[in-house]
């Protein structure tokens, strides 16, 4: 039976049909038609999904829509000011943190998450910290060094 | 997903009300598990009973010499504790090397002692620390709660609502990962306490969650990881598949062992 859920999207206040059993990454894509974030493997292991709900990383695909009711949810599209990049994409630019972009969006959202508050994260902190979140491009080098240098810049 | 319909009691009373008005009710904590399950379609609950809004399954106390976890504790929380931290820093790092950061941002303690998986890493901490499963009904000691693969002692339509850990003299968790999923391949937590040692191990029964009853009298002998030399266990009732044949997961019983011992310092 369908039920109507209401929360807070990238400020705004959003409601919608859906039913008990869909995802929330489908209530962002597939009703709000916020597309940023991503499905990968669908099956919580590739963290290309991940938004925030409430400031805290989770992956969209293993999280109802209903779950989120009333809750804040940021999702990749969330993040800039007009034409400003938030710090931690402009860094993922400035340090050719992605190649193809799909797991872009989860990575930015989780490294957002992981270094609130901690300017001088170590890289062993960070490659721990993105442990659930595959990318199948670059190896993780420039990501870590975005991720990096996207912590000192948030300082600020 | 097969269809279900969603509730959010509020309350516990409210809760065992909604599961027990159910056809097929499954209660939800943070479903980290049981949503994947739901979308591999291996469960078709009619109601999912949302244990999200109730406010006395959440948090951590200190209770005398015990520390009680309510049971919708997301796994973040509990290694972030000070009080966890202080009292059992064996748990507060087990919570924190949980699946990944985003998993430990949903999952519950309840929920992973609920469902009892035999490579979960809660079930270690449970029973070899001698904890106590409080639930909407009773209170269960680990020891009689875990009673095979993805089997506790729960009756239908019963919950755990909190968990109550004994602080030990010393205690440390040893786990084998498996690389891609990260579940235990072997996990083994030992635990040294005023009634001898305990150690419990994860990952590796074909049964789930075990003691090994030699490595605790050797270690209540003397705890040191010199102590368990020579001491193995026996593969028969050991997995094997993809991952480990049950002859090297009792190998790694043995390594994941000592190195819990030597941690323990």
């Amino acid at each position: 039976m369908p039920v109507t859920v209401s929360m807070t999207v990238n400020g705004k206040a959003v409601s919608g049909e859906v039913e008990p059993r869909t995802l929330l990454v489908q209530f962002l894509r597939d009703h709000l038609r916020l597309t940023g974030t991503h499905v990968g493997c669908d099956t919580s292991q590739c963290g290309a999904c991940v938004v925030h709900i409430d400031g805290i990383s989770v992956k969209s695909c293993t999280t109802l829509a209903v779950q989120a009711e009333g809750a804040a949810v940021t999702t990749i599209e969330g993040l800039a000011q007009g034409d400003r990049l938030h710090p931690m994409q402009e860094a993922f630019r400035e340090n050719h943190g992605l190649q193809c972009g799909f797991c872009t969006p989860g990575m930015v959202m989780s490294a957002i998450d992981l270094v609130q508050g901690r300017p001088e994260i170590t890289e062993d902190e960070i490659r721990k910290g993105i442990d659930g979140n595959l990318c199948r491009c670059t190896g993780y080098h420039n990501i870590v060094k975005s991720i990096k240098a996207g912590a000192a810049a948030m300082k600020g | 997903m097969y269809e279900f319909d969603y509730r959010r009691p509020g309350s516990l009373a409210d809760a065992l009300e909604a599961l027990k008005s159910a056809p097929d009710g499954s209660a939800l904590a943070g479903g980290q598990t049981l949503l994947p399950t739901l979308k591999q379609r291996l469960a078709s609950p009619s109601d999912l009973i949302d244990l999200a809004g109730i406010s006395e399954l959440q948090g951590i106390a200190i209770d005398g010499d015990t520390v009680v976890i309510g049971a919708m504790t997301r796994h973040a929380d509990v290694a972030a504790s000070p009080d966890v931290q202080g009292r059992i820093p064996a748990l507060a790092a087990l919570a924190g090397d949980i699946g990944d950061r985003q998993v430990r941002n949903r999952g519950t303690i309840g929920g992973s002692v609920a469902n009892n998986d035999p490579a979960a890493d809660y079930p270690a901490a449970c029973l070899g620390l001698g904890a106590t499963i409080v639930t909407s009904a009773r209170e269960v000691a680990a020891d009689d709660f875990f009673t095979g693969l993805f089997e506790t002692a729960l009756d239908d339509g019963e919950l755990v609502t909190a968990v109550r850990f004994p602080t030990p003299g010393k205690a440390a968790y040893m786990k084998f990962k498996n690389p891609a999923s990260r579940y235990a391949i072997v996990g083994v937590f030992v635990a040294q306490a005023a009634d001898g040692a305990r150690v419990a191990v994860t990952g590796a029964g074909a049964g789930g969650v075990f003691r090994v009853a030699d490595m605790e009298r050797a270690l209540t002998a003397e705890f040191a990881a010199s102590a368990l030399e020579g001491i193995a266990v026996p593969p028969d009732d050991l997995n094997s598949d993809i991952h480990a044949s049950a002859e090297y997961r009792a190998h790694l019983v043995g390594v994941m062992a000592r190195r819990a011992v030597a941690a323990c310092g």
